[in-house]
């Protein structure tokens, strides 16, 4: 198993910081595409940045809007490659996945991204959630 | 007849890794059972205890959610494709 390093250009970090802060007060949520190995793991290289609806419109939970799901899956599939991650805003907690992040983590296979806005500076870190277990991730920000 | 049905990665162990198979049916329910006969593998994923769509996932006629249509009596024709999602969802 892989715990390769999330790899983000700087434009796509703000992007996904930008998301977050548009979606405050509540929770903001999108998707991360990109190539992935032979094992299905995450190489951790980023090809694009989507931005979702969060179907829950709520300060505490998300669920990606499906109907954003179906779209970005179409392109990535047309694409050559899938999404390798998800991400979403914690807006007064720290960016550590919660109970309910641990329990509705169902692709061991993807990373799973949490940026905190409890603070003047959003801060975004990366983990793997396989069988309930907590990995943090690297993150490397490079520039465009 | 057969329709298309696109699987998430999630639920790929369950039809021997193929990222789409072919199904037949007249109706999305029906489209599942087959699914199921030949994959029993999918049907935790699929349907709850009750015999309803699991609420943790999301079917689609090509882009419309059957949730909005009529559920798994939504009817397909030839040609459709019926795309299955995980939520993906947190807090």
């Amino acid at each position: 198993m892989s715990n390769a390093p999330l790899r983000l250009r700087s434009d796509q970090y703000q992007a996904i910081v930008d998301h977050c802060l548009e979606g405050f007060p509540c929770e903001a949520c999108g998707l991360l595409v990109g190539p992935i190995d032979k094992e299905h793991e995450p190489t951790g290289e980023i090809s694009s940045v989507h931005p979702c609806r969060n179907a829950d419109e709520s300060t505490r939970t998300y669920t990606v809007d499906s109907r954003d799901l179906l779209q970005v899956t179409r392109r990535a599939e047309a694409d050559g490659e899938s999404i390798v991650a998800v991400w979403h805003s914690h807006t007064h907690t720290d960016a550590y996945p919660s109970e309910t992040d641990v329990r509705q983590a169902l692709d061991p296979n993807w990373v799973y991204a949490l940026v905190t806005l409890r603070n003047p500076d959003p801060e975004l870190r990366a983990y793997r959630i396989r069988n309930g277990q907590i990995a943090e991730i690297e993150v490397i920000v490079s520039p465009e | 007849m057969a329709v298309a049905v696109k699987i998430p990665t999630l639920m790929r162990a369950n039809v021997d890794g193929a990222a789409s198979v072919e199904a037949t049916g007249a109706t999305v329910g029906e489209i599942f059972s087959d699914l199921i006969t030949r994959f029993p593998g999918l049907e935790s994923n699929l349907i709850d205890d009750d015999g309803n769509l699991h609420k943790f996932v999301n079917v689609y006629r090509d882009d419309d959610d059957i949730r909005y249509l009529d559920g798994l009596a939504t009817p397909v024709s030839e040609g459709v494709v019926i795309s299955i999602l995980p939520a993906v969802a947190g807090g």
